[in-house]
């Protein structure tokens, strides 16, 4: 082989001469079959369907006939094909003419125009307005200007709460030390604010915020269940795990492990919560049934620009 | 035959002088420049697998009640979407391997571009004229997490459930167009229009992979424009001249090996190794949550995030400005993409090396750099290690607020310290490398000396 200083080869001889490996190319071509007959056995496998393992033997037949292939394919470029070093210049880093030529025509027959700056404010209204245009019919995906949905929840007063059946829960029902999920009745649960957690504890225990006297019958509190961080439900009830801020059993979040104090109307003791978890106030009826006193203390879900501007309705 | 084809190929196309170059393009021989070839393969994988599930899957929220072969789900209500990714797990021939391949390709498919970033980065292969590539690489990188998230919130099980009520918490947050925007996208509160799973699966089958294949395609079209940067290997190998193996021979079976045994591994760990074993999570309602339900790692850094942030909001009166989850949620992960997508002209500018590099540098040969990507690097994993923390309580024991103050410290402590050590032993490096040729000089010098007192002891020969 011969190669000029700058990585040219001689143009009667490209390619360096191989290494001449007949054993090798044997072993070519038998990876080759081997590639072959994992991939029949994988239609195989795949037509009987009947061994217990089925979805193993696919996995494994499917992958052996590639890595035979690619086991042959490195053997082939290895040991078979040539392999040579080679050198070239790297490409010319740019091309000042082709520069200067693309420069003049634009210059050239643009410097004719007078009014330059109108057509481009002219071009530049045209443009943006038919953007605007374009994106106008994206407006049909949803409420995007109207945020009201954002502050509505099924809860009214007098609204019973019920389990994931429909059954009411009756006060005697709620024990302490841990949490039940409730619904408001009669109503979707794809509802972000239907969903409440409900707890109960020790009633001398309360330290409600004094506007919300009277909130929490027999010491029996409601909360909503999505997450005022991100949205997530709360559905751990645990109890203290890091003394010196956490004195109850809290309510915390699996996602981002924001940690309530039910006791102090869900106020924020740990976690990335902004805002502490929005409470529904409660009433026993003479049927010892709970229910809604009203809506709850703040809007319900993640924050969002506005979540402080309404109440819940 | 080959000259008849060759013949028959350039008199049609007029293509031959073109492939004559891509046959005798040159690579430069380094095991760490396969690594983006491996996401390459993996991202044929993906089509390949991802269009056969869909061949199946019913992208649908309408309800109906499962009655496939998998006895825990017998007779539950679910959504379509649900019920025929369940039914392609259990009772389509063939599906699970596809369906598991699809999701461990996923997950090969960003470590791989995440090594190759790496290695891009410490090596200084982004520099000029390199800077456009490492930008279309980075906003690959950004659209492939997206996509990945929505592969696995189409489902439709309580953990897509979870993933996409933080995703819409995050939405949220945006400051000023938050709320309208998350309403628009999802055509109502949380959980939205049922049309959402329409616009979720359209992104994911069709907008996303078009545009990861179009910047892919950007991304190797400049990368063969410039040629390849090279390692100063040897002698030959310089700024201006690239020294390697051609296309063909040399690197086209290497190359296709490489991808064969990529499609073998992936295929042999969607056989034998479970990932998202969906039927176990059961179907999303959105008044339950898990415990323990983790996403995939590549977005463990935005959980850790989302969760080492103290928590409260900003707000002016009533006005919130900006709701926590931002910060973690939206603003981290735009830092992050910023300062690496700006990083080739900070160090143009602030570094003052100007010019053209073929030449990759060794990682100690630029302590500056490799001490900040040392550091950045350690800020990013230890908020993504922050984000197991819970598992370090489940199976450690260890307090989980505690370790939450810890990392809160710790993030801003072990950047700045990781700083420090790693300029300092790339210095130490390149000190002890020069005194070695240094001691090498002076010994050949000392030999040559002693040879020539030897010659002259020696009388001329006559």
């Amino acid at each position: 082989m011969t190669t000029s200083p700058d990585g040219e080869h001689d143009s009667h001889d490209i390619v360096a001469p191989g290494p001449q490996s007949p054993r090798s190319e044997l072993a070519v071509a038998a990876l080759l079959v081997a590639a072959a007959v994992s991939a029949i056995a994988f239609i195989v496998v795949y037509s009987l369907e009947k061994f217990s393992t089925q979805h193993e033997l696919l996995g494994i037949t499917l992958a052996a006939s590639f890595a035979f292939v690619a086991a042959a394919l490195l053997l082939f470029g290895e040991r078979v094909l040539p392999s040579e070093e080679v050198a070239e210049d790297y490409p010319e880093a740019a091309a000042p003419m082709e520069q200067e030529e693309v420069a003049k025509v634009m210059e050239e027959s643009t410097s004719g125009i007078t009014r330059k700056r109108l057509l481009v404010g002219a071009g530049g209204t045209a443009g943006g307005a038919i953007g605007l245009a374009a994106l106008t019919p994206a407006l049909s995906m949803g409420p995007w200007i109207d945020v009201a949905p954002l502050y509505r929840t099924p809860w009214r007063p007098g609204r019973r709460l019920v389990d994931d059946k429909g059954k009411p829960y009756k006060a005697e029902e709620i024990e302490q030390e841990t949490f039940y999920t409730a619904f408001p009745e009669g109503s979707s649960d794809r509802n972000l604010g239907a969903s409440l957690v409900v707890v109960r504890v020790d009633p001398a225990a309360l330290r409600l915020p004094p506007e919300r006297a009277g909130w929490a019958p027999e010491g029996i509190l409601a909360f909503s269940k999505i997450c005022p961080h991100a949205a997530c439900t709360v559905a751990i009830y645990q109890k203290p795990t890091y003394g010196p801020t956490q004195p109850g059993p809290a309510l915390v979040c699996p996602c981002h492990y924001s940690t309530f104090d039910p006791a102090k109307g869900g106020e924020v003791l740990f976690g990335p919560a902004g805002r502490p978890l929005p409470q529904l106030p409660l009433t026993v009826d003479a049927g010892r049934e709970i229910r809604a006193g009203g809506n709850f203390s703040d809007a319900i879900g993640p924050s969002w620009w506005g979540i402080e501007m309404e109440e819940p309705h | 035959m080959i000259r008849r084809t060759v013949n028959f190929l350039d008199s049609r196309t007029g293509a031959v002088p073109f492939l004559r170059k891509s046959l005798r393009y040159i690579f430069p021989d380094h095991w760490s420049f396969l690594l983006g070839e491996i996401a390459m393969y993996a991202f044929i994988v993906l089509v390949a697998t991802g269009v056969y599930l869909t061949l199946f899957f019913e992208p649908s929220l309408a309800e109906t009640t499962y009655t496939g072969s998998y006895k825990p789900l017998q007779g539950l209500a679910m959504s379509e979407a649900y019920r025929s990714a369940v039914e392609l797990s259990f009772d389509i021939p063939s599906g699970l391997l596809m369906r598991q391949t699809h999701h461990w390709a996923s997950n090969i498919f960003v470590a791989a571009i995440l090594m190759h970033l790496l290695r891009v980065f410490f090596t200084g292969a982004f520099r000029k004229p390199r800077e456009i590539t490492w930008v279309i690489g980075l906003l690959m990188l950004f659209a492939t997490l997206l996509e990945g998230y929505l592969g696995y919130s189409m489902i439709d099980d309580l953990l897509s459930g979870i993933g996409l009520a933080i995703g819409y918490g995050v939405a949220l947050s945006l400051p000023v167009v938050g709320a309208n925007l998350t309403l628009g996208l999802w055509g109502g509160p949380f959980p939205g229009d049922p049309a959402f799973e329409s616009r979720m699966y359209v992104a994911h089958v069709f907008l996303l992979p078009i545009l990861i294949g179009t910047l892919m395609a950007g991304h190797l079209a400049l990368v063969a424009s410039r040629h390849h940067a090279q390692f100063k290997a040897t002698k030959r190998a310089t700024e201006r001249k690239l020294v390697g193996m051609p296309a063909f021979p040399a690197q086209v079976p290497r190359s296709l090996a490489l991808m064969f045994a990529t499609v073998a591994v992936l295929f042999l760990l969607g056989g034998l190794v479970q990932i998202n074993p969906i039927w176990q999570w059961g179907p999303f309602e959105v008044s339950q949550g898990t415990n323990g339900a983790q996403p995939d790692w590549y977005l463990g850094w935005l959980i850790g995030s989302l969760r080492l942030v103290p928590g409260f909001d900003v707000t002016i009166g009533d006005y919130t400005l900006i709701p926590n989850p931002f910060w973690g949620g939206a603003l981290f992960p735009l830092v992050v993409m910023a300062v690496l997508g700006a990083w080739p002209w900070l160090e143009r500018r602030f570094g003052g090396v100007r010019g053209f590099h073929n030449i990759l540098d060794r990682p100690r040969d630029v302590p500056g750099r490799t001490a900040f990507g040392f550091a950045f690097f350690t800020w990013v994993a230890l908020i993504f290690l922050a984000g197991s923390a819970d598992r370090a309580t489940v199976f450690f024991g260890l307090d989980y607020e505690s370790q939450v103050v810890f990392f809160r410290g710790a993030v801003i402590v072990a950047p700045i310290v990781a700083f420090f050590v790693t300029r300092r032993i790339c210095r130490e490096l390149k000190r002890g490398e020069e005194i070695g040729v240094d001691k090498e000089r002076a010994e050949e010098e000392a030999e040559e000396e002693a040879q020539e007192a030897e010659r002259e002891k020696e009388p001329a020969p006559a």
